[in-house]
């Protein structure tokens, strides 16, 4: 009786779910619980739960929802690379018949949480943090089409996160590797619900994902500035628009995928059983469809990125902006067609492995003629070495051998004595690194001063920097070799003491990356206290060439007083060269979107929903389904959606930029 | 910025200098063309890489702000002669290297036979590939030889410069069938099978694994790969046939079961019809083996002319349902057939067993088709 009565209110969730066992995560438990109550204790002391409530959690602001996602995506990063040190430690050491410190049920929940977190919530919400805060202000718009949608896709991601991380302390997370290829993720084989959180947590966060992706293309579609045709937007409007059409476009498919795996484990379908007609291949045909876009979603942002920074920093327009969008759209399309190169060892026919293997190398024609595009944009430049030019050149470095190793995995006889290797590793580490990561450090440190009206402090970035670019080299570089002495990965323990020295190096990698995320942080809060020394008043610190640099930095909530007409694709440089004497008068209210709590409150819901889906909890995934729908639907009739800033208020607010901008002169 | 070419360089000068890069120097032929196409293809691409490299630090150097000597041309931003050579040049890299995919693809897919032995070596007239048949179990390898009657768990052993024939399936999940030395990898998985031929030229003890994760026991599902001599090698058969063991339908059963790090077994004999039954997930009495599920479906399934076959085979498996006795002889269709109408079926439907190979490549799935 009492066991059905509990089995009825916590499913599958018991006593035992909790790692109480496992000391490292009690350890880490009590470590998130004191900062916890730290944080909480703090926000409380200083009575900033309202503030945050209405300034921040409730915004419809790009420019807010983009710094939230920045933060998100910092903080997962620091859990992700402890993900990474663990396996980095575990496996110098489990030599010579060692078993390490971590027994296989916690390494490889550690392997796998690395992966779906550095690629979902690190990665995913770096890049769309980015797009958000900076694509409205390039094409001259004063928020994205859909602003309550972009506070709700935030959330959702945050649920997903939320998700992600609940699985350290309540059960265990997923055994499996990042993508979870069945049987191995089907119920037979992980019948506990480590799985169970992998798919919630992709569910709820790839909602967000995909109504981010929709929220900004219809931005970038609709809501340009007068005269900015398509190709008059700037390089990484374009590049996010790409990126954009890609999640549109292959987003669903991961969620479908998705849907149909916990199909097979929740109903008993046989879509990726071994027997009774499933066929395991097929959810490795379809996430990889999903998947090889992906690293495009990530890495074209970056590529606009890298285009704004090389040509600010060189003070020259860049050169061949048609055939870089030309390249970013070819890129685009070829995605779709390589995904069965992740896969060529699976039994495929010659000819079908032929056909992937070239038109993978063939997007390394187009990337290729970006490289040079940069390369010669350098020519005959000034070029500034400012922190995003010094990350810019660090990537042109390093992106090329990340690059040339993937044309090579890309042959698929040489993929057959390199897949699944450590060489694979180091490859794709290669070019997440040394281009996603490199081109969002870039970003971050192009566009911060923009957000915050404060320069990064030079002394520490140039430390992380430094720490970073070398760390990795120690990091990486030794998997190569490892590679090519058929080191395969996720292994846990070695027989080979020979190879032992080559994953010390590594690990001796790993210290210097986290010295460097260590110096990141330094500098931010060294930043903050040093900010009226790196102070910049005009909004324009890099000399910039785009519309976002016409603005006050921070911008004002509505951007621009006036939306501004373009004339060439580097907007604001052609302002500048023109003479572009700023409005100070005629202003007008500004009709702007009202903040809201709904998309904190539907995805709060959403993610009781995966938890209560997760254990079984089926009456509780009832109840908060149904109230999922009730406040969506109630939102509907929320009919305080806009309101005008006065017209005092823009005065003064524009009065204060022309104060400041005369005082600097 | 050159001291990172010097740090990116390091281990590579290290490695050169004395490690065993297998894959760059494997024993096997198949294994040496591939590890050759990686160093061919690195080269080639060499070609285009290093000019960059060197032209983003002569750039960044000789443009840097402090040095006025340098040209200044903010608006220079196209050259179209510039344009077709950077779309050019790394289009010819592609071509090359296209070529080189499609004929070494083709070459080197490891469902096809092989027609050499070494370089310089054409495959005999008339010799007879080794036939090995590898099952991934959670967490060992068993292989057997079909040829020999015999089978071993977590060590191999093959014929210096004598075709090998690998069938490879897996028991529960994917695995990766992979020995560095001998040729690229192949996965294994379950209700699959999956072909690969290979030849290994030197004597020599080499390493064996599984190359793609495949749960907690996977850091030890290693095996030795044993190159011999035709006269070892023929020691070794013996050796294993006089082990007692004997690898029968419940031995399997048994072995199939989850462990971790086994030791090495070896059965002196082993049931003819096993990996077949493997492959088809029909070990266990009583299942019906995926071959036969296939073809009702092949026949229309159970509405039309597969309903006779259907029936036929529920009813041959029930007719053999003991436990104690080995049924599996009954589990293929004409089997199944003959069963039914031996006990008064109508009609004998219109289905012909698929043979064991039924397409030419991939990974055959022996399922709806």
């Amino acid at each position: 009786m009492l066991e059905t009565l509990t089995t009825f209110l916590f499913g599958r969730l018991s006593l035992e779910s909790f790692p109480y066992h496992e000391p490292i995560v009690v350890a880490t438990f009590f470590a998130v619980v004191l900062g916890g109550i730290a944080l909480v204790a703090a926000l409380s002391y200083f009575k900033l739960w309202g503030y945050l409530w209405t300034e921040w959690f409730t915004t419809v602001d790009h420019k807010r929802i983009g710094i939230m996602y920045m933060v998100l995506g910092l903080i997962m990063l620091l859990r992700g690379f402890a993900d990474a040190i663990m396996m980095r430690a575990q496996q110098a050491i489990a030599f010579n018949g060692s078993e390490g410190y971590l027994n296989s049920h916690h390494f490889d929940q550690v392997f796998t949480a690395h992966g779906v977190i550095m690629i979902f919530f690190v990665a995913m919400p770096l890049v769309t943090g980015l797009m958000n805060y900076v694509v409205p202000l390039q094409i001259g718009a004063r928020d994205v089409s859909f602003p309550f949608l972009n506070n709700f896709s935030f959330w959702m991601t945050v649920g997903g996160a939320v998700l992600i991380m609940a699985s350290l302390f309540v059960g265990e997370f997923a055994r499996t590797g990042w993508l979870a290829y069945p049987p191995l993720s089907g119920l037979e084989a992980s019948p506990d619900v480590g799985v169970d959180y992998y798919i919630w947590a992709l569910q709820v966060a790839g909602v967000g994902t995909t109504l981010s992706g929709i929220n900004l293309i219809c931005t970038i579609v609709k809501m340009r500035a007068p005269g900015m045709t398509m190709m008059k937007m700037p390089v990484f409007t374009w590049t996010s628009l790409c990126t954009n059409v890609l999640i549109v476009a292959s987003f669903p498919i991961l969620t479908a995928v998705l849907v149909l795996l916990s199909l097979d484990r929740y109903v008993g379908t046989h879509f990726f059983t071994n027997d009774m007609g499933g066929n395991p291949m097929m959810y490795v045909n379809l996430i990889w469809i999903w998947g090889h876009p992906e690293v495009y979603i990530l890495i074209l942002p970056c590529f606009g990125i890298f285009s704004e920074v090389t040509s600010t920093f060189t003070g020259k327009k860049l050169f061949g902006y048609t055939s870089m969008v030309y390249a970013t759209v070819v890129i685009t399309i070829l995605s779709y067609l390589v995904w069965l190169h992740h896969f060529f060892t699976m039994g495929s026919g010659a000819s079908v492995n032929s056909f992937f293997g070239i038109t993978t190398m063939i997007i390394s024609i187009p990337t290729g003629a970006k490289i040079f595009n940069w390369l010669f944009t350098m020519y005959r430049g000034r070029i500034r070495f400012e922190l995003p030019m010094m990350w810019t050149i660090a990537f042109m470095l390093t992106f090329v051998i990340g690059g040339m190793t993937g044309v090579l995995l890309a042959v698929p006889p040489a993929d057959f004595v390199l897949h699944n290797s450590l060489f694979l590793i180091a490859h794709f580490h290669n070019v997440i690194i040394g281009g996603v990561l490199f081109g969002l450090f870039a970003g971050i440190y192009y566009w911060w001063p923009k957000a915050f009206g404060f320069r990064l402090d030079p002394f520490w970035g140039k430390m992380s920097f430094w720490f970073w670019v070398i760390g990795f080299y120690f990091a990486f570089m030794p998997l190569y070799v490892l590679g090519l002495m058929g080191v395969t990965r996720r292994l846990r323990v070695f027989e080979d003491p020979s190879l032992q020295i080559w994953f010390q190096i590594a690990a001796f990698g790993a210290v210097l990356i986290a010295l460097g995320i260590g110096s990141f942080l330094i500098q931010i809060a060294v930043s903050v206290l040093k900010r009226n020394q790196l102070v910049d008043v005009t909004g324009d610190p890099w000399d910039g060439r785009t519309l976002e640099w016409a603005t006050s930095s921070p911008p004002p909530g509505y951007n621009f007083a006036f939306t501004p007409v373009i004339h060439d694709n580097d907007a604001w440089w052609d302002m500048k060269k023109r003479g572009y004497n700023r409005p100070l008068e005629g202003f007008r209210p500004i009709h702007m979107p009202s903040n809201t709590g709904t998309g904190v409150i539907l995805a709060g819901i959403s993610t009781v929903l995966g938890f209560a889906l997760v254990w079984h909890i089926w009456w509780l995934a009832a109840v908060s389904f149904i109230g999922l729908l009730a406040v969506a639907i109630n939102h509907t009739f929320n009919y305080n959606r806009d309101f005008h800033i006065p017209v005092d208020e823009v005065v003064r607010t524009e009065n204060e930029r022309t104060r400041l901008l005369s005082g600097q002169v | 910025m050159s001291r990172y070419r010097a740090i990116a360089l390091l281990p590579v000068m290290a490695a050169l200098s004395g490690c065993n890069l297998v894959v760059l120097n494997p024993a096997g032929d198949v294994a040496s063309q591939q590890g050759d196409l990686v160093v061919i293809s690195t080269l080639l691409m060499l070609l285009i890489i290093v000019p960059v490299m060197a032209l983003t630090v002569l750039f960044a150097w000789r443009y840097r702000q402090s040095n006025n000597t340098a040209r200044y041309e903010p608006d220079w931003d196209h050259s179209t002669q510039l344009e077709l050579v950077i779309w050019a040049a790394p289009l010819l890299i592609i071509i090359c290297l296209g070529a080189i995919t499609w004929v070494t693809t083709h070459k080197l897919d490891p469902y096809r036979p092989l027609d050499r032995i070494a370089a310089d070596k054409p495959v005999p007239a008339g010799a007879k590939p080794l036939d090995v048949q590898v099952v991934a179990l959670d967490w060992k390898w068993l292989f057997v030889y079909p040829e020999y009657g015999i089978a071993s768990v977590n060590e191999m052993a093959a014929p210096v410069d004598r075709p090998i024939r690998f069938s490879i399936t897996a028991s529960s999940v994917m695995n990766s069938f992979y020995v560095p030395a001998l040729a690229g990898m192949i996965y294994a998985m379950p209700g699959m099978e999956t072909k690969l031929h290979a030849v290994i030229n030197e004597p020599g003890t080499y390493k064996g694994f599984s190359s793609n994760y495949s749960g907690a026991g996977f850091s030890h599902m290693r095996f030795n790969f044993l190159g011999l001599s035709n006269e070892n090698f023929d020691g070794w058969v013996s050796k294993v046939k006089s082990a007692n063991g004997s690898l029968d339908r419940n031995a399997y059963l048994a072995l199939e079961k989850p462990s971790e790090a086994v030791p090495v077994q070896h059965y002196g004999s082993v049931d003819p019809k096993l990996f077949n039954a493997v492959v088809n997930m029909c070990v266990r009495p009583g299942t019906m083996c995926m071959s036969d599920m296939a073809a009702i479906d092949r026949a229309g399934g159970l509405n039309a002319g597969g309903k006779a076959a259907a029936d036929a085979i529920l009813r041959a498996n029930t007719l053999a349902g003991f436990p104690d006795t080995q049924p599996t002889g009954l589990c293929t269709v004409a089997e199944a057939v003959e069963a039914a109408a031996n006990s008064g079926a109508v009609q004998r439907p219109t289905v012909t067993p698929i043979s064991a190979s039924a397409s030419p490549a991939g990974p055959q799935r022996l399922a709806n088709p």
